[in-house]
Formats: C-alpha cells, structure tokens, sequence
C-alpha cells in the first residue's frame, strides 16, 4: 500500500487515531456481517429456544424458491430500467446544459435539487400523482382510455417504482454527465466540425465514447442505488406487492426477517446480496478507479 | 460551440425547460395539495391551482402534529432529523479525517489491516445486515437513542478515501517543513492539514448532511418512542392509516418541510457539493 516518503514515527498515536473508526466499523458492521454469516447457516425454532446448524439448507431453499427466483428477476428488470430511464433522461439534459453557454448555472441550479430528496419522499410524490382516486397521471390516462391502478397491476406498480427512483436518480446523473462532458476538449469537436461533422454525428462519434469511463461508473452506482436504497420508495408506494409484484431483494430481507421474523432464510439472502455488491465494488475499482478508456 | 445553429439553440432550451418542469412538477403538485382543504380531496381529480388553507395546514403540522396518525408535531421531527443528520455528517468527518491521517502519515504494524477492515464496509449498505445490526443494537441498549440512531450509520468508508486521496496529493515538503520547526503530528495535522483540508471537509460534510437526512429505514426499525420519530419516517406513518385514505393536505405540508432543508443545503453549497460529490465518487 502506498505511503508517504517521510512519516511520524510515534508507536501509539496512530492506533489511536484508527481507534474510534475501527471501534465503530467492528461493533456495527464486521460484528452484524458476520452474524449474518452464521445465522445463514442456522435454523432457529418457532420459540426462538435452540438454533441448529444446518450447512447450505436456507441457501438451497432459497435458490429454489420460486418467490426468491422471481424477486431477483424483478429486481434486475427494475434496475435496468431505473438505471436505463434516469441516465438516458440525465444525458439529455447534461448534453443540453453543456451546450448552452450564458444559462448553464442557472439550469444546473433548477436540476440539481431532486438529489438532496428522501427516496420516501420521491416515492410519496409519485404515489399522489398516480393514486387511483384523485390523482392526475390516471385522469389523463383515463382520457387515452387507459385504466390505471397500481393496487391491482403488478406492471402498472413497478412502472410507478420505476419512475419515482429514476426522478430521483436524474439530478446525481446529471452532475457526473455534466462533469464529464466538460472534461472532454472542445478542440476535439471543433477539428471534427472544420471536417464537416454535424452535432450529431460528433457526439456519436466522439462525445460519447469518451464519456464511458463516466457511464460506466455510473452504471455501477445506479444499479447500486436501485437495488438498495430504492427501499423507501417501495416501502412508502407498494410494499411489494400487489401480490410481490414489487418485490426487491432488499425489500424481501426486510419483510422475511423483520415482519416475518424468518431469520436464517433472511440472513442467507443478505449474504447473497453482500456478494452481489462484492462483486460490483471490486468491478467498478478494477475499472473505474484506473479510469480506462475504451 | 463551434458553429451558429440557432435551430439547435432553440431546441436544447426547449429540452431544457421541458426538463425541468418534468423534475419540479410532482413538488409543485405537492405545494398545491397542501394549500387545500381535505374536503378538495374527495371531490375528484387533485386541484391544480393553489387553495387558502395554506397557513392552515402548516401550522397545524408545525404546531400539533397529525393527531390521527399518532405522529408528534412536525418541529420535533425536523429538530430530530436535523440532529441525525449532523450526527452523522460531524461524526463521520472526525472518525474518518484521523484515520486517514494515520494510514497516510504513519507506519505501523496491523496499518495495512486496518485498511481492509475499513475498506469493506465500503458501498456495504446498512440495508443488507440489517437484522444482526438491530440485534447488536437492542444488545447494547441503545434502541430509541440517538447514538442508536446515529452510530451504525457512521461507519462507512466513503470519507476515509476521499481524505486519504486528498492526503497522498499534499507535498512531502509541507510535512518535513513542519517537522523541521520542531511539530508533533497533532501540531502538524491541527494546524496545517486540517485548515488545508476545509474545502474537502466542507463539501463532504454537505453530502453526509444529506445522507444522514434522507435515511430511512433505519430509523424506522430504532425509533418506537414519538420523541425520536424524523420527518421522513414520520411521513410514512401518516400515510398508513388503517381504513381512511390519508388526510392529504396535512402529509403534503409535512412532505414539503421534509425536502426543505436538504434542498436549501444543496442549493446553497452548491458549487462545494457538486466539487464533493464528484471527488468522491471518482
């Protein structure tokens, strides 16, 4: 690891330094992670009197529940399309503000706000637009002949999910979009333009591909936010349901462990999405963090 | 740009306005709910234009609170939300600005350790362990507490990174010099590290503001006692009344003073949270 040339040579300063943050990750972080560990390999009585170790059993009955099975589709369709719609809808707007010259502020100060917003809060406003009875978005849909209630359609309550974690995901998007668009030297467009490229063509051909390193990295932070901190926006619309239609795999931790009070089946599920997020850490720093260019 | 093109001009403003009534519409909605009276809920379609029950409504939410829903006044949540959020923004700073300073500017045994041990709860989100951390917790007694609230959302490496990168960038010299001048480490990070460091602190602390702010679950978990309820969970408590729709104007008011701080900090600080965010991230 890497290190100054010249340090201080104190022996228990730096111990003491480390103490309060090791104290806090080890009490509640390695402590509760590797709790999760064991109990995933336990089955806990109906009174909660003897634990018994039971090897892989939760993880083979979870892989072979079909409940579990469709929650981890529905969660990959959500994340696609959360992380499809909001970077789409934030490239627009970023390409846009970048264009603009006297405005940019202004504009960026109008986008930027939705990131400071509680996913509950996205969720809660989205809800009331959409709600059946007295909301908006179904009156204007009634008029197209559309009937819209997300109590009863499962595709009608993860469209809803949907747009309320990508409007809140547009803003943070946006900034990296915007940050990254203006990395890029204009003089890269001007030569393409004196060779007669129009906008278009120039952004297909050299913006874009420029920018991977940014949509990349995006990329894995969306997915990242869809699949866990999208909880408050399920939590506060659908509740997974109707009939675990919404049903994420953190929300099914949440409802197996904490309503359900299934511990060992909702500690092995924790597992496998620590393993998930792992996985996706160790991608993005392999890629992103030596910032390659395709 | 390179060429006029004032076809293109026209369109990227028009995109642009397009843009943004699509991002502030649903809180525009949310204002106007909370002007109405209940009754213009059940009436129809939500009203699109502003009612007179403004004052009404927000100083029902401020002063009394929702009756119905159980929920304390509004000036209690904001205060606990306000003390979460500055908790955690203070806390996580501190812990993670010396634990940097002691990766970089030390070596001892154990360091590259307690590295790892740090960078694992990197993007490890509370969300995932989050029965065996309410177990360790309860086991603590430190359910409806604020450090209950507080501590098990501290840990997170975020912050050490984005100090330890802004520390490996500081010239060698700046440290020697110090020493040279006859300053103990304490000396060296009080007077010079941290006062070269404000602008990091400053924009991290704008994001972890936020992220203390905005969480969710967590508390909702912790806290049974009203008294440690935050605006953001107590948001939800009002919209799950058992049999009646939810009173509307009310949840609106109180979801508006919700997304009010944040979104000043955010505005306000822009020019530090955007240099944070994009730092840190990257």
């Amino acid at each position: 690891m890497q290190t100054k040339r010249s340090i201080f040579t104190n022996r228990w300063l730096p111990y003491l330094l480390l103490g309060p943050q090791l104290a806090i990750t080890l009490i509640f972080f390695i402590w509760p992670a590797s709790q999760a560990v064991k109990s995933s390999f336990e089955r806990e009585d109906p009174f909660g009197f003897r634990t018994t170790f039971i090897w892989l059993d939760n993880y083979t009955r979870i892989l072979s529940d079909p409940s579990y099975l469709n929650a981890l589709g529905r969660t990959a369709v959500f994340a696609v399309s959360v992380t499809l719609l909001s970077m789409g809808f934030a490239l627009l707007l970023a390409v846009c503000v970048d264009r603009v010259l006297r405005t940019q502020r202004f504009y960026t100060t109008l986008l930027v706000w939705p990131y400071a917003v509680a996913p509950v809060v996205a969720g809660v406003l989205w809800w009331f637009m959409f709600n059946p009875t007295i909301g908006l978005l179904p009156h204007i849909l009634d008029w197209f002949g559309m009937d819209w209630n997300h109590r009863v359609s499962g595709t009608q309550a993860m469209i809803l999910i949907t747009i309320a974690a990508a409007w809140k995901q547009i803003s943070y998007n946006f900034l990296f979009f915007l940050a990254g668009l203006q990395s890029i030297p204009a003089s890269l467009s001007e030569a393409a333009s004196i060779d007669g490229a129009g906008p278009f063509k120039r952004f297909w051909t050299i913006v874009f591909p420029l920018l991977s390193p940014t949509t990349f990295f995006l990329l894995i932070i969306n997915i990242n936010y869809v699949m866990f901190e999208t909880f408050g926006v399920i939590d506060a619309t659908t509740s997974g349901g109707p009939n675990q239609a919404t049903m994420t795999l953190v929300y099914k931790v949440y409802t197996d462990g904490v309503i359900g009070l299934n511990i060992g089946s909702s500690s092995a599920q924790s597992v496998l999405l620590m393993g998930i997020v792992i996985v996706l850490t160790f991608i993005q720093f392999r890629y992103v963090e030596r910032r390659v260019n395709y | 740009m390179v060429e006029n093109r004032p076809f293109l001009d026209f369109l990227t403003h028009l995109v642009l306005i397009v843009g943004v009534l699509i991002v502030a519409f649903p809180v525009y909605i949310a204002f106007i709910a909370s002007t109405h009276e209940p009754s213009a809920f059940v009436r129809g379609v939500m009203p699109l234009l502003p009612g007179d029950n403004l004052v009404q409504s927000y100083s029902t939410m401020l002063g009394e609170g929702h009756q119905i829903a159980g929920t304390p006044p509004v000036w209690l949540m904001l205060g606990n939300s306000l003390l979460m959020a500055l908790i955690i923004s203070v806390g996580k700073i501190a812990i993670s600005i010396t634990s940097a300073f002691a990766i970089v500017y030390f070596r001892f045994p154990f360091r590259t350790l307690a590295f790892w041990i740090i960078f694992v709860t990197l993007m490890l989100p509370v969300e995932v362990r989050i029965i065996p951390t309410y177990a360790v917790v309860a086991n603590l007694d430190m359910l409806n507490s604020y450090a209950g609230l507080t501590l098990p959302l501290i840990a997170s490496a975020t912050a050490t990174f984005l100090f330890r990168q802004f520390f490996m960038t500081v010239p060698e010299e700046l440290m020697e010099a110090a020493r040279v001048d006859g300053a103990g480490p304490m000396k060296f990070f009080k007077d010079i590290l941290i006062p070269i460091s404000i602008t990091n602190i400053a924009a991290l602390f704008v994001i972890m503001f936020i992220y203390g702010w905005i969480q969710y679950l967590w508390p909702l978990l912790i806290t049974t006692q009203e008294q440690f309820y935050t605006i953001v969970m107590g948001i939800k408590r009002m919209l799950s009344l058992a049999d009646r729709e939810p009173e509307w104007n009310l949840v609106m008011a109180t979801v508006i003073l919700a997304m009010l701080p944040p979104v000043l900090v955010v505005l306000f600080m822009q020019r530090l949270f955007v240099k944070g965010l994009v730092e840190s991230e990257k």
